[in-house]
């Protein structure tokens, strides 16, 4: 009774929130830790614009770590902390909840606090804020493995504030750092729209679509600023490819490569000063560093095979790219500043679309075998591969910030989508889009 | 005198003829008379003969005629065709392809002003980028044929949309073949 209670609350409370793309998970629920995400106790006299507890859910169980219960699954709803019967929850393996508190501040404005609770802790400390040591009478709350100050959020802005409150979770619990509010850029095409293509910058999961640019003609190959700020891509509007870098808070665009044939794959340096690019001006596509200070070139490559993909090393000394030296397309390592290069794969037909890990120790790939396109993993040191999906035609994998996840394009049905795969391949989720085809995604650095 | 300059001759006489022939009426008749003999003679003059010895040649003139325009529409119906198909992974042309291109060919090569532009494109199997590298090197090779065939270079640019621009969206092996083109767009 008091579940259905809490719920009518909660759906009471709520407004309809919708997200452009909606994420099934598909796999990895099992491997993932048991975690409650409680519904946030409120009972002032506003409208709750969100329910915290459920995106914070929804965050916790993307990053494949973390198998959030629903309400339906938990054995109490506890307001406080006092209120936990830390027996009831371990009988259910719930191992940790994150709980928290809505206040009214004043019309438009709250204040959130939450706590994460270690429930094995409490259980066998019996959840006393009090005990004994050495005779002495001693504060004991060791089971509360993180407790917030309440802080102040703004009605509009509680979705940025549960993602925050996901960051902090994540972080406490792995201690990998949260990616929730992290960004990604996409391109949408619908063919039945005057102006079909579209590059958009959404949150991780979908929802603040903003559109970007809209146009007539292809839209490709977004890359980020490492601070975030800006985007370069790729688009045809004038009848060839050329390469733009598009301030995302100015709206200013700049063309900074139109040169005859291929201006593509534009990649960001990890120190902003540099974008690697791909150029056919002198006869076929071949590698270039562009000083984004004084515009000049420089040409890594020089080969009659085409060479595309450039993607930087975390420590910016060298770039992964796509060769087609050794015959069919594989990957290569180029040093920067030398110009030596090494090959990277030798499994399969072909390896294309290569980066590197956050650690700088693996490379997620696009490999082809028997025909079949699918993400893997390379260790770079040993030179194993695991392929990572089973989906069709995948490509454009990017990983997030923190190396936990990648997003790439793939096909589901007759429409191309986006999916995620965790780097260990264990967890796999689709991101089916409401209408046209959704392509090309880039997961942005953390947001300062 | 060369056939054509009689053909010519008598393409431009013989209507005025008949136009006059049906536009007279009344008073004008005489003048217009006149002006049928005078082009009569001047007829007779160009082909250097009889009247039966025009009419002979211009049957034979028909017929060359028909040939041309023959050929003209064939040519035309083969430039008509601006797409040219590539197997996966592959730019190389195909033989089945060698007389649509002569045909444009031959065309850019008479109107050297004309421009045109091939576009390249690819299935959607790859990487975006490396098939807009794919996408070039099938519109270059389109380029390089017609450059053998005497096409001016300033005539002719590409541009690769890789596998941006599918014509066939149903991505069953059909509909790769279809997307794996170049274009030719004037």
């Amino acid at each position: 009774m008091r579940i259905f209670l809490s719920l009518l609350f909660t759906l009471l409370l709520i407004k309809p929130s919708f997200a452009a793309i909606e994420i099934f998970i598909t796999e990895g629920v099992s491997g993932a830790k048991p975690i409650a995400v409680v519904p946030f106790e409120y009972n002032g006299f506003q409208t709750v614009p969100l329910n915290v507890a459920n995106v914070i859910g929804s965050d916790l169980g993307r990053s494949g770590k973390f198998q959030p219960k629903s309400e339906f699954e938990m054995p109490q709803i506890p307001k406080t902390i006092n209120e936990i019967d830390f027996t009831k929850w371990a009988e259910q393996n719930i191992d940790t909840l994150v709980m928290g508190q809505v206040r009214d501040v004043r019309p438009g404005l709250f204040a959130i606090s939450y706590q994460i609770v270690d429930v094995i802790r409490g259980q066998i400390t019996g959840g006393a804020t009090q005990m004994l040591s050495n005779g002495e009478l001693v504060e004991s709350n060791d089971y509360i493995v993180f407790a917030s100050k309440p802080f102040q959020v703004e009605e509009g802005d509680f979705r940025r504030a549960a993602h925050s409150i996901s960051d902090r979770v994540f972080e406490t619990l792995t201690g990998i750092k949260g990616a929730f509010q992290t960004k990604i850029a996409y391109v949408l095409v619908n063919d039945d729209a005057p102006l079909p293509y579209q590059l958009v910058v959404a949150d991780y999961d979908g929802y603040n679509e903003t559109e970007i640019v809209r146009s007539s003609e292809p839209l490709m190959s977004p890359s980020w600023s490492p601070d975030a700020t800006k985007l370069a891509y790729v688009t045809f509007e004038n009848r060839q490819a050329q390469i733009f870098v598009h301030d995302l808070y100015t709206g200013r665009r700049e063309m900074i490569a139109s040169y005859p044939g291929i201006n593509g794959a534009p990649s960001w340096s990890p120190d902003g000063s540099k974008l690697a690019m791909v150029l056919s001006k002198d006869g076929n596509p071949e590698i270039y560093l562009m000083d984004l200070l004084t515009r000049q070139l420089t040409r890594l490559t020089n080969n009659r095979t085409i060479d595309t993909e450039p993607s930087w090393a975390p420590d910016g000394q060298s770039l992964v790219i796509t060769s087609e030296r050794g015959g069919k397309p594989q990957l290569y390592r180029i040093d920067v500043n030398t110009g030596k290069t090494r090959r990277l794969t030798f499994t399969g037909e072909m390896n294309l679309g290569g980066s590197f890990t956050t650690d700088g120790e693996s490379l997620i790939i696009v490999n082809r075998t028997r025909g079949k396109y699918h993400i893997a993993r390379q260790d770079i040191r040993s030179g194993t591969m695991s392929v990572l999906t089973k989906t069709y035609l995948d490509e454009s994998p990017s990983i997030s910030p923190n190396g936990n996840m990648i997003i790439y394009s793939t096909l589901h049905g007759q429409n191309q989508v986006l999916a995620l795969v965790s780097v260990d391949g264990r967890f796999k989720a689709r991101l089916p889009s409401g209408v046209g085809q959704v392509k090309s995604p880039s997961w942005s650095p953390y947001l300062e | 005198m060369q056939p054509t300059k009689i053909a010519k001759c008598l393409m431009i006489v013989l209507p005025l003829f008949t136009a006059a022939c049906s536009t007279t009426t009344g008073e004008d008749e005489s003048i217009a008379t006149n002006a049928a003999d005078t082009a009569t003679t001047s007829g007779g003059v160009a082909s250097n003969g009889t009247a039966n010895g025009g009419v002979e040649v211009s049957t034979l003139e028909q017929k060359r005629q028909i040939e041309i325009e023959q050929e003209k529409m064939k040519q035309k119906a083969l430039l008509k065709t601006s797409t040219i198909f590539f197997d996966f992974d592959e730019s190389n042309i195909q033989g089945k392809y060698f007389e649509v291109l002569q045909a444009h060919a031959t065309y850019l090569t008479k109107n050297p002003s004309v421009k045109v532009v091939i576009e390249g494109h690819c299935d959607e199997r790859g990487t975006p980028e490396y098939n807009i590298a794919l996408g070039e090197r099938r519109a270059k090779s389109v380029a390089k044929h017609l450059q053998n065939h005497g096409v001016l270079a300033s005539q002719i640019s590409t541009v690769s949309y890789g596998e941006e621009k599918a014509l066939d969206k149903s991505r069953t092996e059909a509909g790769f073949a279809k997307n794996r083109r170049a274009v030719l767009v004037y």
